[in-house]
């Protein structure tokens, strides 16, 4: 029997803004616990809440990003349920009026395009944070209170875990490129919780789900989902049901572990929220927004390859984040070839970030300097040899020109200057100029080393090359 | 002192002239506020320091003669939250509950230098009919010491009606400030929905309450409302209509005014008396130049059981915030965070507040929203455009406020269904909105009988100015309660 | 005993677990019948024909209420403290929570 699987990602991101959603209070959770809360936050007795506008502008660039139709008249819900984060005992959320449906995005597998529909965005607000102790009590921090989130559902298009890993990668570029989140995983603004079911080929009738928890990369999703899959599967084939299931992901083992067997639906009391006004959209606002998006991905693309003559993988590498991406186009505004620029992004300044594990943002490495650099190759002002130790000098935070300077490391170009040492180096390897005589052109490679190794790689090889040729043919 | 034979301008003379000191005033009033206390219990906290406090800094700072409160002691229902101050909401659960910041309407009290006396008795959460829900026990009608003051603003409506203070603040859901007016023969004004910011107003029905003034006359309800009124952005849902004067057409007559008399009002279930004193009304008024048509509204009687879903829902998601956790009470003895919430919820709350919480929750619960919450809020729609009907032709709505005059203490509280019914004539309004008022329109029995004035959205001033038309015309709001009750 | 159908003890029971409220057995049966007479009420809203009306569930007269994106710190971390039941260096404090299910 072969199977078909489905899969439904729900996807939370936080979102960047300078106030909570509903609450003036700092939208910042790295600090002191219970630092960045107000009687709002803590659901005092007589508080209400105030609609962030910047959440409902952020709410409606993910929607244009994700190709989703923004609604119009956007309605928030109660949904209720106990917690010890949760100080009102009730989430605001939209749960009638999403502020985006119907969108979707493309993804790219193994060279095979599709597109995945996403069925709804709404925005809410994220809960604090519960810190469980083994001492018996548990700790509750409310700065993440309020925080304002934009949950994304997937529409039931996603049929394999490599599938389910590519829309995550998509839909990270597509949010990151808006600007509205740094949609980090590993720092919790970027949050998934998946599920999966399998059904015979023929099938029309989905099969039961699992949901799957502690899912903290990309990877565990593609590993769980693979993993998950198969277990369904096994269970069908020995005759057996998959039960509705919450299971967790064990990174240590690469399986999923059942948390609870789920019965029948939880009960949220969903209500409109009577203390927060209609937000109604018009055309005026959603241009001015839409005008206000920056350019995502596929136009960038489209521009370095018509524009700046790139390679299509050259224009996908550049644009996998928004980070590289901007800072390419900083460095090739300061006057930098774009195509060397590129080539020493997706090189040097890749394999430093890989090394040291760190994010273009947490280094020392600015546009500027990188883009000198690259000038004074392009200018024959250093070699691509030297360029090596200017660009360490670069992540050192150094300015390129003046470390240049400072060290000597300008090319010698000057035949005058050049012209003495490549005599005295012929003079002294007499046995190659023979070699050289007798058509062997190795002796050639021999003798600009020996010109390197002189002038302590400071020397153009280019001009050397010249030079000694003419010496060669007069001797 | 009692303030029956003095009015807002007099004592305002009074302070100006520095014929009296503020802090005077304020001693004289606590006084009598706590030799009454033992008996009527219109309050939960009594703030002896802290009005004493204030009174003395407005008299440092001298009185502003165009400020008509400056100096002026009222009173505030426990529901509604004072910085530093204990704020129960009569309920167990706040008992010992000091909030940190100030609702809306008390930092407009304290700009204009009111002073604010003490916190008034409520049925708990504001959930009840009488004041007999409060956890702080009954208060007492000053006409009957026998007798219900109403409720839930049932202390803010004594204290005024027993001449403690000139006015008082209260919160009307269905019915909390004009009720308790009219059984206590005073003036209560529940404004339109929006026109009083509820920052710091403990909620019940988030999509029905609002903060009202509670006075001894229309002219004075005026005034307070004046004081309270206004944007807040801190309640997204209240108006940026402006607010200018209340009591702007206070005095202009009523020549060719249009009132409406719903027949519904004088229907089944309304005390004979009750529907006299109202119908005795209209002539008043037609004698005042105006003229009074039956009309209908249709969809009113099923105002009650619209009501008590919509309500009873949002409170039932309002209360869950009373959790053990962050503030109020915590039980005893808890050994698991379920213990917490149950053990605590389970002592904290009183029977009434459970009830509603308990309707509120199953009108809410999966599969029963439709059939509810939605169908009353489709009824509420009706019953909105049965007033819009009426406001086409009319400029304002008189009825009863209350089927009945006060009833006995105890009378009504072992059926929860007879004590619901009383809000039957108030509880449209808060559905739809409207402001309305309650003053003394008649007796029954030596009981205050309350008139109800219903006017169009934010048209608070034709209802102040009918009121005032009709006060005027009549001497209804001239008697006091007697000495120990006895009328 | 209520004669009334439509409400058993245990769909009480059940209402009052989601409210996180619990009654003894004789409270139980007093708000059962309670209960029972006041469903009686609501429900007669079935006489009402409501096809096709929008449902009202605000009458508030304002929309697009909302604030700038500028964030305030109000300082208040230690007067909420002060107000909790149970606090530790600057957490609320609460007996263990065993389900380790997020929500929301």
């Amino acid at each position: 029997m072969n199977f078909k699987t489905t899969i439904g990602l729900e996807v939370h991101i936080e979102l960047k803004t300078n106030s909570k959603i509903f609450s003036p209070s700092p939208a910042e959770f790295g600090d002191d616990a219970n630092a960045n809360t107000n009687v709002i936050d803590w659901g005092y007795p007589g508080v209400l809440p105030q609609t962030n506008k910047g959440v409902i502008e952020a709410g409606m660039k993910a929607a244009i990003a994700l190709h989703a139709e923004v609604t119009r008249e956007n309605h928030f819900d109660r949904k209720n349920y106990f917690y010890p984060d949760n100080p009102k005992a009730y989430q605001i959320t939209q749960s009638v009026t999403p502020i985006g449906k119907d969108g979707w995005i493309e993804i790219d597998v193994d060279g095979k395009k599709k597109k995945v529909g996403i069925a709804e965005m709404h925005v809410e607000e994220d809960a604090g944070k519960n810190t469980h102790n083994p001492n018996g009590y548990s700790y509750v921090d409310l700065n993440r209170q309020g925080t304002p989130l934009i949950e994304i559902v997937s529409k039931p298009d996603i049929e394999s875990p490599d599938e389910a890993y590519a829309y995550l990668e998509a839909l990270r570029q597509r949010i990151q490129f808006t600007g509205i989140s740094d949609v980090k995983m590993e720092e919790g603004s970027m949050r998934v919780d998946v599920n999966i079911s399998i059904r015979p080929i023929g099938s029309d009738k989905f099969g039961t789900k699992a949901e799957l928890k502690n899912l903290n990369s990309f990877n565990f999703v593609r590993k769980g989902l693979a993993f998950e899959e198969k277990r369904q599967q096994k269970i069908l084939l020995s005759g057996g049901q998959v039960r509705p299931e919450t299971r967790r992901f064990d990174e240590a083992s690469g399986e999923t572990i059942l948390m609870r067997v789920k019965e029948g639906a939880d009960d949220y009391r969903y209500f409109p929220e009577p203390d927060v006004p209609v937000v109604t959209i018009d055309d005026n606002w959603l241009n001015s927004v839409q005008e206000a998006m920056p350019e995502m991905p596929g136009k960038r693309r489209e521009r370095y390859v018509n524009e700046l003559k790139l390679s299509d993988y050259d224009a996908m590498v550049l644009t996998q984040t928004k980070e590289m991406s901007d800072f390419f186009e900083e460095a090739i505004a300061e006057g930098a070839d774009p195509k060397l620029t590129a080539n020493y992004l997706m090189g040097d300044v890749n394999a430093y970030l890989n090394d040291q594990k760190v994010d273009l943002q947490d280094t020392k490495i600015t546009p500027t300097n990188l883009a000198t650099m690259v000038k004074m190759i392009s200018d024959d002002t250093i070699s691509s040899k030297i360029a090596k130790k200017v660009f360490k000098a670069i992540t050192d935070g150094e300015e390129p020109s003046a470390w240049v300077k400072a060290k000597g490391l300008i090319q010698l170009s000057d035949p005058d200057k050049l012209n003495p040492i490549i005599k005295s180096i012929v003079d002294d390897n007499s046995q190659s100029v023979e070699d050289f005589k007798n058509g062997k052109d190795r002796a050639v490679g021999f003798l600009i080393g020996q010109i390197m190794k002189q002038t302590k790689g400071q020397a153009n090889p280019k001009v050397v090359n010249q030079l000694l040729m003419k010496e060669l043919k007069v001797r | 002192m009692n303030y029956f034979d003095t009015s807002l301008e007099e004592l305002h003379q009074k302070l100006v002239s520095k014929e009296m000191t503020v802090t005077e005033l304020v001693k004289d009033t606590l006084d009598q506020i706590e030799s009454d206390q033992k008996e009527l219990n219109a309050y939960v906290t009594v703030d002896r320091d802290g009005a004493l406090a204030q009174a003395k800094a407005i008299d440092e700072k001298g009185i502003n003669a165009d400020n008509l409160w400056a100096g002026i002691p009222v009173a505030v229902k426990d529901n509604i939250v004072t910085k530093d101050l204990k704020t129960t909401a009569a309920s167990k659960m706040l008992e010992n509950f000091t909030p940190i910041y100030d609702a809306n309407v008390v930092e407009k009290l304290k700009a204009n230098d009111v002073v604010i006396i003490g916190k008034t008795n409520m049925d708990e959460f504001a959930m009840g009919g009488s004041t007999e829900t409060s956890f702080f026990g009954a208060t007492k009608n000053p006409w009957d010491h026998t007798k219900v003051p109403g409720g839930s603003s049932g202390g803010s409506a004594t204290t005024v009606s027993a001449g403690e203070v000139l006015a008082s603040l209260g919160s009307d859901t269905g019915g909390s400030i004009r009720q308790p007016a009219s059984f206590t023969g005073i003036v209560g004004v529940k404004p339109t929905y929006g026109r009083v910011s509820r920052y710091g107003l403990i909620a019940f029905g988030s999509s029905l309450d609002q903060i009202g003034p509670l006075t001894r006359s229309v002219r004075d309800n005026a005034a307070l409302l004046n004081i309270i009124a206004g944007k807040d952005d801190r309640d997204m849902t209240s108006s940026d209509q402006p607010v200018d004067n209340f009591a702007a057409k206070i005095g202009q007559d009523l020549t060719g005014m249009k009132v409406a008399l719903p027949k519904e009002y004088l229907g089944e279930g309304i005390d004979a008396d009750v529907k006299k004193s109202v119908l005795d009304a209209a002539e008043i008024f037609k004698k005042l130049g105006a003229t009074v048509d039956e009309v209908s509204l249709p969809h009113s009687k099923y105002g009650v059981a619209a009501y008590y879903i919509i309500g009873s829902s949002e409170a039932s998601s309002n209360l869950q915030r009373f959790d053990g956790i962050r503030y109020g009470y915590r039980a005893e003895d808890v050994k698991s965070l379920e213990d917490v919430y149950v053990k605590t919820r389970s002592e904290g709350f009183g029977d009434e507040v459970k009830r509603r919480i308990m309707l509120g929750t199953y009108s809410l619960s999966a599969g029963f929203f439709d059939a509810y919450f939605k169908k009353a809020a489709q009824v509420r729609t009706l019953l909105i455009n049965d007033f819009k009907e009426i406001f086409k032709e009319h400029d304002f709505i008189i009825g009863p406020t209350a089927p009945t005059p006060a009833f006995k203490l105890g009378a009504e509280t072992a059926d929860p269904t007879t004590m619901y019914m009383n809000d039957i004539l108030t509880i449209p309004l808060n559905l739809a909105g409207l402001p309305a008022m309650s003053l003394p329109a008649g007796f029954s029995d030596g009981m205050p009988i309350g008139l109800q004035i219903i006017a169009k959205p934010f048209d608070e001033e034709t209802m102040y100015q009918a009121g005032s038309a009709f006060e005027d015309a009549t001497d209804f709001h001239k008697e006091v309660p007697g000495q120990g009750g006895q009328n | 005993m209520s004669e009334n159908k439509q409400i058993s003890a245990s769909d009480v029971e059940h209402v009052a677990g989601l409210a996180k409220l619990k009654f003894n057995d004789q409270d139980l049966n007093k708000f059962t019948d309670q209960f029972g007479d006041i469903l009686d009420l609501v429900n007669t809203l079935n006489e009402v024909d409501t096809d096709g009306v929008e449902p009202t569930f605000s009458v508030t007269d304002q929309i697009n209420t909302m604030r700038e994106d500028v964030a305030v710190n109000a300082h208040q971390k230690e007067e909420l403290l002060k107000n909790a039941p149970d606090t530790e260096n600057g957490f609320i404090r609460v007996p263990a929570i065993i389900d380790e299910s997020e929500e929301g």
